[in-house]
C-alpha cells in the first residue's frame, strides 16, 4: 500500500459523527452475532462439562435422552460382571444407577418449569468429583432427602436447605445444597436412587448406568466384552462427556443457525450504512483523488486505501462488538434443553473461535460495503476528479 | 538553442457530451525547449487547462503526437504513464490540492512514497524542497494552519520534490492577494532560473506572465 495509512485514520477525525456511527452499527451486529455464538458455545461447554472422559455410560441404543431410558436391575446387574470396572474399598462395583425423572416447580420469576430430579447411588460423589456439597450434608439412604443443585436453588422457591418440595406423592425434604463446577448437574435435584425408584413406580429399573473403568485404556477391552455379551444388545456405552455433548448438540445447532440467519439480515443494514459512509467519502474526496492519481499515484493504490479505510471502520466496530460481547460471560441464563426437556443454567461463554469468526464478519461487512465505493474511487477520471472542486 | 523538451505535434482534442462532439484543440502544435519558462494566456475556455493535462500526461490526445522529455505519451498504458507522470512532472494546481489530513511535511512527502528513497533519504528531500520555498520553520503546520500564499509554496515544494525535469501550473497565483502571488512568481522564476527547471504555466494575469520567458495565447482552442 503506497498510500499512507494515516490519511486514512485522519479522515476519520474529520468526520467522526458519519464514523462513529458507521461503526456503532458494525458493533451492534457483531455484538448480536458474538452473542448468539457465546450462548452456544456456553451450552456446549456446560453440557461438555457435566460429562466425565472417564465415566462410561450406558443407556438403552433407542432412547433419545436419559428420560426415555431404561435399564432393568437384571440388566444392570449382568452389566456389573464385564471387566475393567473398577472396585470401591469394599468390592462393589464403583458405579451409579441413576434414575431420572422430570418435575414441575414454580420458578422464582413465576411459572412452574420442568426440573431434572436424578436419583443416584452412594457412589455418584465419587465418580462425578465435581458434584460438591457446600451446604447441609448429602442424603440419608432410605430417606425422603434431597441435596440441590446451586441453579436449582437461585432459580426456583422454596429450594433453601431445610425446605420441603412436594413431587411423586410425597414431601421431600432438602438437606443440602451442592455446585456441580458450571456443568448441567448445577441444574439438577439429587436424592437416594431407590426412593426415586419406589416414589415414581420404578422399582424394576434405573434411566442410565454410570461406572469408572480401572483403566480409561482399557475402555476398548470393555467395549469387546460389552458387545459379545447377547443380553446387552438393546444398550450402547459411550464415554459420559461424549453422551452429555451429544445432548448439547440439537440445541447449540439450533441457536446457531437461527443466530447467525437473523445476524446476516441485520448485517445487510450496518453493510450498507458503511457503503453510504464510504461513498459519501469519496464524494468528498474526488479533489483528493484527482490529486493522488496525478502524483502518480496508481487506480489500484486509490482501490486499496478506500477499501482499507471501510474494512478498518469495520474492524473498529468489530472489535468493540466484541469486547462488549464478552461483558456477558458474567452472565448466566437458563433455558429448556432440548436433550433433557428440562431447564439447563448455562453461561455465555467467549472462545478465540468466536473472536476469529466475528472479526471475519466485520471485515466481511467492510469488504462489501466498501467494495463498490472503492471501485468508483479508483475508476474516476483524473482531469474530471481534479474539475470537481 | 537547447534541446526541444516538449513537442505537441498536430494535437486535436475532443470531448464527447452524449453522442455530440464538443472540439477545445484544433491541430494545435507547439515546441518548449529545455528550461523554457512559458505562460499560456489566453480567454475562459480556450483550452489552456486541456493543453497543459495533456502536456502534463493526466489527460490524452484525440488525435496528434505528445513527445515529452523524450517520451512519446500518448502511447503508454495507464500504468506507465503513472510512473512515467511520478518522475517527470511537477504539479502545481490553483487551489493547491494538499491533502487536509496531512502536514506540510507528510503533503511533500506524498511524490516520494512513490520511489525507492529510504525514510531518513525522504526526510532529507522533503528538508531540502521546504528550503527551496522558504518553509522549513512550517513543516509540521496542517495545510488550514498555513497562509494561502504558504499553502501554494508548499504546493510547489510538492512539485519539485522528486526534482523533475518539468513543472506545469494551472493559474498558481490564480487564489492568491497580490502579495503572495508575486512570491509565488519569484519562486516560480527563481526554480526556472537557478534550478533549470522547464515550466509551462497557464494564467489570466498579465504581471504573472511577465514572469515568463515566451507567452504564448490560445483562443477556440489554436495557438495565436
Ligand atoms: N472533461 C470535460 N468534459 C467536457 N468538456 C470539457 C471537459 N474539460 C473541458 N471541457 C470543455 O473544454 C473547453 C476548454 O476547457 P479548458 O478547461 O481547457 O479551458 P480553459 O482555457 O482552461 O478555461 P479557464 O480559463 O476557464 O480555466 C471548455 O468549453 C470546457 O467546458
Ligand atoms: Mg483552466
Amino acid at each position: 500500500m503506497k498510500i499512507p495509512l494515516k490519511y486514512t485514520v485522519r479522515n476519520f477525525k474529520t468526520r467522526l459523527l458519519t464514523t462513529g456511527i458507521t461503526v456503532a452499527g458494525i458493533t451492534l451486529v457483531v455484538f448480536v452475532f458474538a452473542a448468539v455464538l457465546m450462548m452456544a458455545h456456553g451450552i456446549d461447554k456446560t453440557l461438555v462439562a457435566t460429562g466425565s472422559p472417564d465415566n462410561v455410560i450406558i443407556a438403552r441404543k433407542a432412547a433419545t435422552g436419559e428420560i426415555s431410558s431404561i435399564v432393568v436391575n437384571s440388566d444392570a446387574a449382568i452389566l456389573f460382571t464385564l471387566p475393567h470396572i473398577a472396585k470401591t474399598s469394599d468390592g462393589r462395583p464403583l458405579a451409579t444407577s441413576d434414575v431420572v425423572v422430570i418435575i414441575n416447580l414454580e420458578k422464582t420469576s413465576g411459572g412452574l418449569s420442568n426440573l431434572t430430579v436424578r436419583g443416584v447411588s452412594p457412589q455418584a460423589f465419587t465418580i462425578r468429583p465435581q458434584v460438591k456439597i457446600v451446604e447441609g450434608r448429602i442424603f440419608r439412604q432410605g430417606a425422603r432427602e434431597i441435596v440441590v443443585g446451586d441453579a436449582v436453588a437461585r432459580r426456583y422457591t422454596g429450594t433453601k436447605v431445610g425446605g420441603q418440595i412436594s413431587f411423586g406423592g410425597d414431601k421431600w425434604t432438602i438437606v443440602g445444597r451442592f455446585e456441580a463446577g458450571g456443568s448441567g448437574f448445577d441444574s439438577e435435584v439429587w436424592g437416594d436412587s431407590e426412593q426415586l425408584q419406589d416414589a415414581f413406580n420404578r422399582r424394576g429399573g434405573y434411566s442410565t448406568v454410570t461406572l469408572r473403568l480401572d483403566d480409561p485404556k482399557a475402555y476398548s477391552e470393555f467395549k469387546a466384552a460389552f458387545d459379545r455379551e447377547q443380553r446387552l444388545q438393546q444398550f450402547e456405552p459411550k464415554s459420559e462427556q461424549q453422551y452429555y455433548a451429544e445432548q448439547s448438540e440439537a440445541m447449540s445447532l439450533f441457536i446457531r443457525i437461527l443466530g447467525i440467519f437473523i445476524t446476516v439480515i441485520f448485517s445487510a443494514g450496518a453493510t450498507i450504512g458503511a457503503m453510504i459512509t464510504m461513498y459519501a467519502a469519496v464524494a468528498n474526496r474526488t479533489v483528493e483523488i484527482g490529486t493522488l492519481r496525478a502524483l502518480g499515484f496508481r487506480r489500484r493504490s486509490i482501490l486499496t486505501a478506500f477499501l482499507m479505510e471501510s474494512m478498518l471502520l469495520s474492524i473498529i466496530g468489530g472489535l468493540i462488538g466484541i469486547a462488549c460481547a464478552s461483558v456477558l460471560q458474567f452472565f448466566s441464563i437458563s433455558t429448556l434443553n432440548f436433550g433433557s426437556f428440562s431447564e439447563l443454567e448455562f453461561s455465555f461463554a467467549m472462545s478465540p473461535g468466536i473472536v476469529v469468526a466475528s472479526l471475519l464478519f466485520a471485515a466481511g461487512m467492510g469488504f462489501i460495503g466498501g467494495f463498490l465505493p472503492s471501485v468508483q474511487a479508483s475508476r474516476l477520471n483524473i482531469v474530471n476528479a481534479l474539475r470537481a472542486g | 538553442m537547447a534541446n526541444s523538451i516538449i513537442q505537441v505535434q498536430s494535437v486535436s482534442k475532443s470531448y464527447f457530451r452524449d453522442t455530440f462532439e464538443i472540439p477545445v484543440l484544433r491541430n494545435l502544435s507547439l515546441e518548449v525547449h529545455e528550461g523554457e519558462f512559458v505562460a499560456l494566456m489566453g480567454p475562459s475556455g480556450s483550452g489552456k487547462t486541456t493543453l497543459l493535462n495533456l502536456i502534463a500526461g493526466i489527460d490524452r490526445p484525440t488525435s496528434g503526437k505528445l513527445i515529452v522529455n523524450g517520451t512519446d505519451i500518448a502511447t503508454l498504458n495507464e500504468s506507465a504513464l503513472a510512473k512515467w507522470r511520478a518522475a517527470n512532472v511537477g504539479f502545481v494546481f490553483q487551489f493547491y490540492n494538499l491533502l487536509p489530513v496531512l502536514t506540510a511535511f507528510e503533503n511533500v512527502e506524498l511524490p516520494l512514497l512513490l520511489t525507492s528513497l529510504s525514510k531518513a533519504e525522504r526526510k532529507k528531500h522533503v528538508h531540502v524542497a521546504l528550503s527551496v520555498v522558504g518553509l522549513a520553520d512550517r513543516m509540521h503546520h496542517y495545510p488550514k494552519q498555513l497562509s494561502g500564499g504558504q499553502e501554494q509554496r508548499v504546493a510547489i515544494a510538492r512539485a519539485i520534490v522528486t526534482d523533475p525535469t518539468i513543472l506545469v501550473a494551472d493559474e498558481p497565483t490564480g487564489d492568491l492577494d497580490k502579495n503572495s502571488a508575486a512570491e509565488v512568481l519569484t519562486l516560480l522564476d527563481r526554480l526556472n532560473k537557478e534550478y533549470k527547471k522547464t515550466i509551462v504555466m497557464v494564467t489570466h494575469d498579465p504581471h504573472a506572465a511577465e514572469k515568463a520567458s515566451i507567452i504564448r495565447h490560445l483562443d477556440k482552442g489554436e495557438l495565436q
